[in-house]
């Protein structure tokens, strides 16, 4: 999950200019942190040698400079900022080669369902892709926030209730990655780790008309089950009903998710907490 | 009868929390033991509960900060530890544990450790920097300081009875409302900061007044030292942004309380809303905890370089920017909800201006140093410190302000890093600085020096220890909050991290043994001068410790560095009165209204909590009455005769001519 390590072109800018802005501040960090400590210890009470200067507190040319200084970074990366954050909204087009994918992709409490509308599956907390194409994300949450986050692939980006985010991305290498939930969302919050299978553009097909061979068959009733906290181990696999069941999700058709039970009226809540571990 | 209170609410099944609560409960026992026993409870009803005297609420803020930084501090480690073994494991702590652990520890460090630090020591000193007797508000400070232990009081509350927020520690909804976290939790957290949240409105109302309306004669608002320009932003952040918390927390509430949509899921509610306004609020308030920690820094660092501080307009410049923008940057904290580009980037570039200010601050010290004369004692070990560490945790700062590298960054261990970085790196730091710096003031003697300076060595080596691992592991992916993990690249650091923490709280035990050498050595370390580290401004024109009026004559201010200036006239020609003429100093009376007035809070507080409606009315009139009985008071202030002032200031007055003398031979 190395994030130096990018898999995708949009991880890959991000990355690029994380290292681009480190080494831009540290161009002048180092040597400020090497003038106070060069400072400090040459001026040092005990040196005979440092001249003491005690009416040396203005210096319009010294002020000018430290103004300048930390003024003409900000200069430099305001643009890097600026130029950056259009060629990487997170909503703007990722070209890649074959039809895109477009997935819906559903925070539950506490698993993540990914529903391919045009294939007609869905699939929960593991996410198949080809290699190379355009995955267009749609994103919700059924109940509270979580962000959804593939680190070698890039940009995350948050999931609410009755909202859409959208996210695009592109995964060029086959192999496993891993994604995860990057808010806070609960007792069983970090079992909302996901596997990411990166797969040939040839082997998609074949993926998918397995996976719709499935008997589970993902509708409102089979969502209303899903939807209910808990930690899902395995990696369950749906046909998908309808089509338009992530707009249903969206837009509160479906009522979001009803949280823990009330167990107990006071102090600790029974709930949730026993489902994660 | 008791609303949602029953014996349920006592964790008889989780040993950790019931063995702290015991322990703690038979640690107040024991004090209150021994204070009955002793016979100091008058004493300590007359001098400091009741006290409405700035340096004595200002040094029970500290103590609270501090005793609340061991309960943070606690935390921590119980954290670092859980991270270390929870590798595909669950570790020792169930997610429900852990969850508000993590919760208490943010909510704790910051508003009861953090700022009850720096509020203390503006309290304590910035009267006595402008040369006045008082603040403005003497009996109202009191009242903010019980409100703020009150605060504190119900989030300790919440370990033994009940539970704590598991919702990090600014409680984002939909977690946090009604539906998804139906315990008492998000309660004692709303609660604790509407109430403290009040006590601090009120002392930044009482520090804005004063640095506005109380200066000595001759102080304008460019002799003012810069802890007292700092002083004023901050607290004019906090009278800008603390209601926009209190509201923000208010809605919540509603919505927990009385069925409202502000921020659910259902009926239109926003949660983005949420994000918008506890940010607003939030990012201010890094500022409002760092500002302080940049004024102890500058008085430090010119105090032990023997030199003014450099470049002071242009700091007074750099600290106003820095008020005023702090206020625009707030979106940087939600770069990833999906905002446009242009919004995203805008807000990007406004926070990278912040750190314009903050650099020239930086080369401002280091151009104090220069030409100096430094002398490595602990406070300036510390600010020292600070500069390095902050530089660092600027640069990961400004790093996070690019959006599309937050896009990777945001919410992962390695933001984790950055804002402890800067929090302990700054804030942290420049207590620890002040406290160092001050104690001689407050006390009247001095804090021992190998002891410091160990702790200082422990306390800066742990943090780099323990997160840097931190920084590697957000790079690795690795985002904040988790429980336990399974992905193996992580786990070295983790482990690293815990030894770090060991190392920190090697540097912990430093600080207390100094404290406890000290007070042994006491007499060893006395101050007698007034005038230990041979300062620059007006705190050490007065006596260790001052009296309760501060200065006998109000000083007469012709410059900046004020009592640098009298200390190089009276080199010249003894410029001390012979036998100056005294007058008597009318001062407020104690009032135990502060102590009252919280504790009235603290029962409302629980009451709403736990629903009981019936207490809730009481604390409220409770309450409502001290506030009454107050306002209708006959006498508020009570004079010193003429002859006690004499008394008082003529020992000092020798002490100080001895000195005096000294520094012509320097």
């Amino acid at each position: 999950m190395n994030l130096l390590d990018p898999q995708g072109p949009v991880a890959a800018a991000n990355s690029t200019i994380l290292v681009d802005s480190v080494f831009i501040m540290l161009a002048i960090v180092v040597p400020t942190i090497f003038a106070i400590l060069a400072f400090a210890f040459w001026f040092r009470a005990s040196n005979p040698k440092a001249k003491f200067q005690p009416d040396f507190v203005y210096s319009g040319r010294v002020e000018m400079v430290v103004w300048a200084i930390p003024a003409l970074t900000v200069i430099l990366l305001g643009g890097v900022a600026w130029i950056g954050s259009h060629q990487l909204d997170p909503a703007a087009p990722v070209p890649g080669t074959g039809s895109p994918v477009r997935i819906q992709a559903v925070s539950l409490d506490w698993k993540w369902l990914f529903i391919y509308p045009d294939q007609r599956i869905a699939t929960v907390n593991t996410l198949t892709v080809p290699a190379g194409a355009e995955l267009n994300f749609q994103l919700t949450s059924s109940s509270v926030m979580n962000t959804f986050f593939i680190p070698q692939l890039g940009s995350m980006i948050y999931t609410m209730n009755g909202m859409v985010t959208k996210l695009n991305l592109r995964a060029d290498n086959e192999g496993k990655l891993q994604g995860l939930s990057a808010h806070f969302s609960g007792d069983g919050f970090p079992d909302m780790m996901f596997d990411v299978n990166v797969i040939s553009p040839l082997a998609f097909p074949d993926w998918v008309a397995t996976t719709a061979k499935s008997d589970a068959v993902l509708n409102e009733d089979s969502y209303k089950k899903l939807m209910q906290q808990g930690v899902e181990k395995g990696r369950p696999t749906y046909r998908l009903d309808d089509p338009r069941l992530f707009d249903l999700i969206a837009t509160q058709h479906i009522p979001p998710g009803p949280g823990p039970e009330l167990a107990s009226e006071a102090g600790r809540s029974q709930s949730g907490g026993h489902d994660a571990r | 009868m008791l609303g949602k209170l029953d014996w349920s609410a006592i964790p008889f099944d989780q040993p950790i929390p019931l063995i702290a609560g015991a322990v703690v409960l038979v640690g107040i026992l024991a004090v209150l033991a021994w204070v009955v026993v002793k016979g100091h409870l008058p004493y300590l009803w007359h001098e400091w509960i009741t006290s409405v005297d700035h340096k004595r609420i200002g040094v029970m803020y500290i103590l609270l900060a501090s005793v609340m930084l061991l309960r943070g501090g606690s935390d921590a480690i119980m954290m670092r530890i859980q991270q270390a073994v929870a590798y595909q494991s669950q570790g020792y702590l169930p997610p429900e544990h852990y969850n508000q652990i993590f919760s208490a520890h943010g909510t704790i460090m910051i508003f009861f450790v953090a700022m009850p630090f720096v509020i203390g020591l503006m309290n304590l000193i910035v009267p006595l920097q402008l040369g006045v007797r008082d603040v403005a508000f003497p009996t109202l400070n009191s009242v903010g300081f019980w409100l703020t232990a009150t605060g504190a009081l119900l989030v300790n509350l919440s370990l033994v009875i009940g539970e704590f927020a598991r919702t990090g520690w600014l409680a984002f909804p939909p977690l946090s409302e009604l539906s998804y976290s139906p315990g008492v939790g998000v309660d004692y957290y709303a609660w604790s900061l509407q109430i403290s949240g009040v006590g601090t409105l009120v002392a930044g109302i009482n520090l804005v007044t004063t640095v506005l309306k109380l200066r000595t004669k001759g102080m304008n608002y460019l002799r003012m030292p810069m802890f007292c320009w700092t002083t004023l932003a901050s607290n004019l952040l906090i009278v800008a942004a603390f209601p926009i918390l209190t509201a923000t927390l208010a809605m919540l509430l509603l919505d927990r309380y009385l069925g409202f949509h502000f921020f659910t899921n259902e009926a239109g509610g926003n949660v983005m809303m949420f994000m918008n306004l506890i940010w607003a609020w939030g990012h201010p308030e890094v500022y409002i905890l760092v500002l302080p920690a940049f004024g102890i820094f500058s008085e430090v660092v010119s105090t032990f370089s023997g030199k003014a501080l450099f470049g002071y307009r242009s700091m007074v410049l750099a600290t106003m920017a820095i008020c005023v923008i702090s206020f625009m940057v707030w979106l940087h904290h939600f770069f990833t909800m999906g905002a446009g580009p242009d919004v995203n980037a805008i807000f990007g570039i406004a926070s990278m201006i912040i750190a314009i200010p903050t650099g020239v601050k930086i080369y401002n010290w280091l151009f104090t140093m220069y030409g100096g004369r430094i002398r490595f004692e602990t406070p300036m070990l510390w600010s020292i410190g600070f500069m390095v560490t902050f530089i660092i945790g600027g640069l990961t700062g400004v790093l996070v302000a690019v959006p599309p590298a937050d896009f990777i960054l945001h919410n992962s261990m390695f933001l984790v890093a950055h804002f402890h970085n800067v929090i302990i790196g700054g804030v942290l730091f420049g207590a620890f600085a002040g406290f160092e710096y001050w104690f001689p003031k407050a006390f009247g003697f001095r804090l021992n020096d190998r002891w410091g300076k160990l702790a200082f060595w422990f306390t800066f080596l742990g943090f780099y220890v323990t997160f840097i691992p931190l920084y590697v592991a957000g790079m690795l992916g690795m985002t904040r909050r988790m429980q336990h993990y399974d992905v193996a690249a992580w786990r070295p650091w983790m482990l690293v991290a815990a030894v770090g923490m060991a190392v920190l709280t090697i540097g912990v035990i430093c600080q207390i043994m100094q404290l406890v050498v000290s007070i042994r050595n006491r007499e060893a370390l006395r101050d007698h001068t007034g005038d230990p580290w041979d300062g620059r401004s007006l705190e050490w024109a007065t006596s260790s410790p001052p009296p309760v009026f501060n200065f006998a004559f109000n000083p007469d201010v012709r410059g900046e560095d004020a009592y640098w200036d009298l200390k190089a006239h009276a080199k010249q020609q003894s410029l001390q009165h012979d036998a100056p003429e005294y007058h008597d100093i009318e001062m407020p009376r104690n009032s135990p209204t502060g102590f009252v007035c919280a504790f009235f809070a603290t029962v409302m507080g629980f009451a709403l909590i736990w629903h009981i409606w019936w207490m809730v009315i009481l604390g409220g009139i409770g309450a409502f009455a001290t506030f009454v009985v107050f306002a209708w008071r006959d006498h508020d202030e009570y004079v010193i005769p003429a002859e006690e002032v004499a008394a008082i200031d003529r020992v000092n007055l020798e002490e100080r001519r001895s000195l005096v003398s000294m520094a012509g031979t320097v």
